[in-house]
């Protein structure tokens, strides 16, 4: 099967001489929910804006459902959505307008596109604004109708630049719900975020991007098994004055109520209550402190960061 | 959906957006070229005209109304295309465009013919509040037509250009205030250059919109400064040039992708 995104060899140098990407390859396929992570500066936006035609590459190759963005680029835009990072519709048009005439640039007569208007602003919540103003919108909406926006031509491939940035998490979780229905219809979704629980969520498959370079590419449940060690946070009944030696659980105090350990995945839980019980300290409850992925994010950026400074 | 019907529907979309936008906002776009005229009507026309006397065998005013729907329209054309295409670059709803499978062509056209319909809607209004002064008698009705057509498609491709390139909102104020005023001032709206000393006449000869304006005149009164042909000839090497330069630039992306 023809992947949905292909990319050989990309590299960008912009006009004042910063190479934002210096050779990427990467491949996503057809169906697939895709991350693409990275720290600011690392090339993502980039990336993404290659593939929406909004920048120009310097070298590589890139198609698009098998379609070259060089030979044959109206039907790779034909198959794209995207969704990107900052509001950039007018602010004075109303956001039926918005849509209707977005559909209008993929060639959708005036009726059609405001059935699939009506579709989409209800789908996302956005009906009763439909004669207000884009600059009247709540920044939850308006990211919402970029949505709408970007699927008005009903894409192959949705490519999303921080969707749920500023977003608050009622409206972040009901679009991940969106996002997965119409993953689950067949669009491709590419998704760059900085919220690393999103990605743990929702994606099937990532890539880490660091310095204009892929430096991991996996799935994400292959991703999360490579991490070993955990995190959690211990609330004891107990009054503590310092952490506790324990033999197998490195352990430290963050408070006189709370201890921070560090768990294996091989070692298991129970040995560790044993041996707090043992020293008489009763647990009350426990929370990971961190999100697993953004653990491993950081450690695999500083990894790539100290590789650079070699 | 073939690639023809799709660039159609792309067109007028981008066409009938652009009207709605300076229809919605008309006591901006609309009315203050009527009131600037109807001023000039009654002041260079019926006050001072009355004093001047015939200009090339016709009332002052008369002689003026076809300069003034001229200024109108040019002015109207680039200013519709240089504001609109500046503010979609800067509110970056450009990327709505380009993101979309829309040729160049097709933008191109629908900004320029955007600007034309306001520079036409302007220049009918200036038109019909002429009635009110003097009676128009149009001598080549398709001459007229073609002139004013194809001058506010030469002042819409130029407001293009200029919002093109502008990075701020002062730059595309430069080029209407600095260069199309004068031009248009000095482009015989208000004067026969034959008035004028044998050099100066000659050097107003190299004012483009000195051929649009008396080409229109002739076509309205059937009086010219200039042979006819070669303004034809001029604005149609000006649409044909300043055509493949915007379409150059907006394939290249310039001004507008990184």
């Amino acid at each position: 099967m023809t992947a949905a995104i292909s990319i050989k060899g990309l590299e960008k140098t912009y006009g004042n001489g910063f190479t934002a990407l210096k050779g990427i390859d990467l491949e996503v396929q057809q169906g697939d929910f895709f991350a693409l992570l990275g720290p600011n500066g690392a090339g993502k936006s980039t990336t993404i804006g290659i593939l929406s035609s909004l920048v120009t590459k310097s070298a590589g190759r890139v198609s698009v459902f098998g379609h070259d963005i060089d030979t044959d680029l109206m039907a790779a835009k034909r198959c794209i959505g995207v969704v990107p990072q900052e509001f950039n519709f007018s602010q004075f048009e109303k956001a039926m307008d918005i849509l209707i005439n977005q559909a209008g640039y993929y060639g959708i007569p005036a009726g059609e596109a405001a059935q699939r208007a009506e579709k989409y602003l209800k789908r996302l919540s956005l009906w009763d604004k439909r004669d207000v103003a884009s600059r009247m919108l709540s920044g939850g909406m308006k990211r919402r109708l970029m949505i709408a926006r970007a699927l008005i031509h009903e894409p192959r491939l949705l490519i999303l630049d921080e969707p749920t940035a500023g977003v608050d998490i009622e409206i972040r979780r009901s679009m991940w719900q969106f996002l997965q229905e119409i993953n689950a219809q067949g669009v491709t979704i590419i998704l760059t975020t900085h919220y690393l629980e999103e990605a743990e969520q929702l994606c099937k498959n990532i890539a880490i991007i660091d310095q204009g370079r892929i430096i991991y590419n996996t799935s994400m449940r292959r991703l999360l098994k490579e991490l070993h060690v955990e995190t959690f946070l211990l609330d004891c009944r107990e009054t503590l004055q310092e952490a506790p030696v324990l033999d197998a659980y490195p352990c430290r105090l963050i408070d006189e109520h709370t201890l921070e350990v560090q768990i294996d995945k091989a070692q298991g839980m129970n040995g560790l209550f044993a041996e707090l019980a043992g020293q008489g300290i009763e647990v009350l409850s426990l929370r990971n402190k961190s999100n697993r992925l953004e653990e491993l994010f950081l450690n695999l950026v500083d990894e790539n960061a100290e590789k650079g400074a070699a | 959906m073939s690639h023809w019907r799709s660039g159609w529907v792309a067109f007028v979309t981008i066409l009938s957006k652009e009207v709605r936008r300076f229809s919605r906002i008309w006591p901006q776009t609309l009315l203050p070229p009527g009131i600037t005229m109807a001023l000039y009507f009654v002041i260079f026309g019926n006050l001072i005209g009355s004093r001047i006397g015939e200009m090339d065998g016709y009332p002052y005013i008369d002689y003026i109304v076809p300069g003034l729907i001229m200024m109108s329209v040019i002015t109207n054309s680039y200013s519709n295309v240089v504001s609109s295409f500046f503010s979609t670059k800067f509110q970056r709803s450009i990327e709505e465009l380009m993101v979309a499978p829309v040729s160049p062509h097709v933008i191109l056209l629908g900004y320029t013919f955007g600007g034309v319909a306001r520079g036409l809607a302007v220049g009918l209004i200036v038109t019909l509040m002429s009635l009110f002064f003097t009676r128009l008698q149009v001598q080549h009705i398709g001459l007229t037509i073609t002139v004013v057509f194809f001058t506010s498609l030469v002042f819409a491709l130029g407001g293009f250009i200029n919002a093109t390139f502008a990075r701020n909102f002062d730059d595309i104020s430069i080029v209407p205030t600095f260069v199309l005023t004068p031009l248009t001032y000095l482009g015989g709206v208000f004067y026969s250059i034959n008035m004028l000393p044998e050099f100066w006449q000659k050097v107003s000869l190299i004012n483009p919109i000195l051929h649009m304006v008396n080409a229109f005149r002739y076509g309205i009164l059937g009086v010219s400064d200039i042979h006819i042909g070669v303004a034809l000839v001029l604005m149609l090497v000006f649409v044909a040039v300043l055509y493949c330069f915007s379409y150059w630039l907006l394939k290249r992306g310039i001004g507008m992708r990184q």
